[in-house]
């Protein structure tokens, strides 16, 4: 009776082991890939933080000079832009290559994240794209830019060559780098964020009585 | 015309700045071109649509770069990240 027993529970253990370790195993590396995200300033020697505030600094003009002024009020105020995919749809005969052809897609953009892609509509997860933009040349030790220049590279080769950005990157089943449950906050701030902007248009153009 | 090029630990830093109808000055931002190009940068225009949207250009050589482009910014090539 007791062996009968013994068997089946660890005919059971085996089962749910088989079923729940790619789980456990894919729960692991995205929490061990996070930690490698947050880690590593520590490590860069000579680290001055004064110095990289004044070149974040430096990056968020620059970065605010580029983008239009929601894209700039969205980073500023979320801490990332989205950026509506322009592949969704085969070009009209004869339209050039990167005629925004509808968008049924879009990209958020977060610095030194991987991008995320999402169905704006559904606001489901698509994928995410890692890439990273290392200067070689080192000039305090560290090869990473700024946080705005990380997002300003991002957006320019997004918006400026979509195919050859995408095509560089490595790609990942959401959840990977980037908390789901965290991406989907965002888009429900972004929602929230664009309600209220668009209210203070309507506010501001006399449509809308103030409150 | 000029040249910044994103840079770790300083934001963007000028390369260089010239006015592209005269000669020299011309083939100075030409070769500055080419040397980033060299060091494996990537080279984007930002650019104004008429319904006011903002996008980048992203040019491969000199002859690309828009005569009346204000700036042109240069940075490091994408690599995949982890």
């Amino acid at each position: 009776m007791l062996l009968a027993l013994g068997a089946t529970l660890i005919v059971i253990v085996a089962l749910l082991w088989e079923v729940a370790a790619p789980a456990v195993a894919e729960r692991v590396r995205g929490i061990r890939a996070r930690r490698a995200l947050v880690t590593g300033w520590e490590d860069v020697p000579g680290y001055d933080p004064g110095r990289e505030r004044r070149a974040e600094q430096k990056a968020r003009s620059l970065l605010k000079s580029c983008v239009n002024e929601e894209e700039w009020a969205m980073y500023r105020d979320l801490g990332f832009i989205r950026v509506w995919g322009r592949l969704a749809e085969a070009p009209e005969p004869g339209a050039e290559p990167a005629a925004e052809c509808g968008a049924p897609y879009a990209y958020l953009v977060y610095p030194h994240k991987p991008i995320v892609c999402f169905l704006p509509q559904t606001r489901r997860l698509l994928n995410e794209y890692c890439v990273a933009f290392p200067d070689e040349t080192r000039p305090y030790g560290s090869a990473r830019l700024p946080d705005s220049d990380d997002v300003l590279a991002k957006w320019m080769a997004l918006t400026g060559d979509e195919r050859r950005l995408i095509g560089t990157a490595n790609m990942h089943l959401p959840g990977r780098q980037v908390d789901p449950k965290a991406v989907r906050r965002d888009l429900w701030r972004l929602s929230q964020w664009e309600r209220a902007r668009l209210v203070r248009e309507r506010r501001r153009a006399g449509s809308l009585p103030a409150s | 015309m000029k040249f910044l090029r994103m840079k770790p630990g300083h934001g963007e830093v000028l390369l260089a700045e010239g006015d592209v109808e005269v000669r020299d000055e011309e083939q100075r931002l030409v070769e500055a071109f080419r040397e980033q190009l060299d060091q494996g940068m990537w080279a984007a225009v930002p650019t104004t649509a008429a319904a006011g949207r903002r996008a980048a250009q992203m040019v491969k050589s000199f002859d690309e770069v828009p005569r009346d482009a204000e700036r042109v910014i240069f940075f490091p090539r994408a690599a995949g990240g982890r």
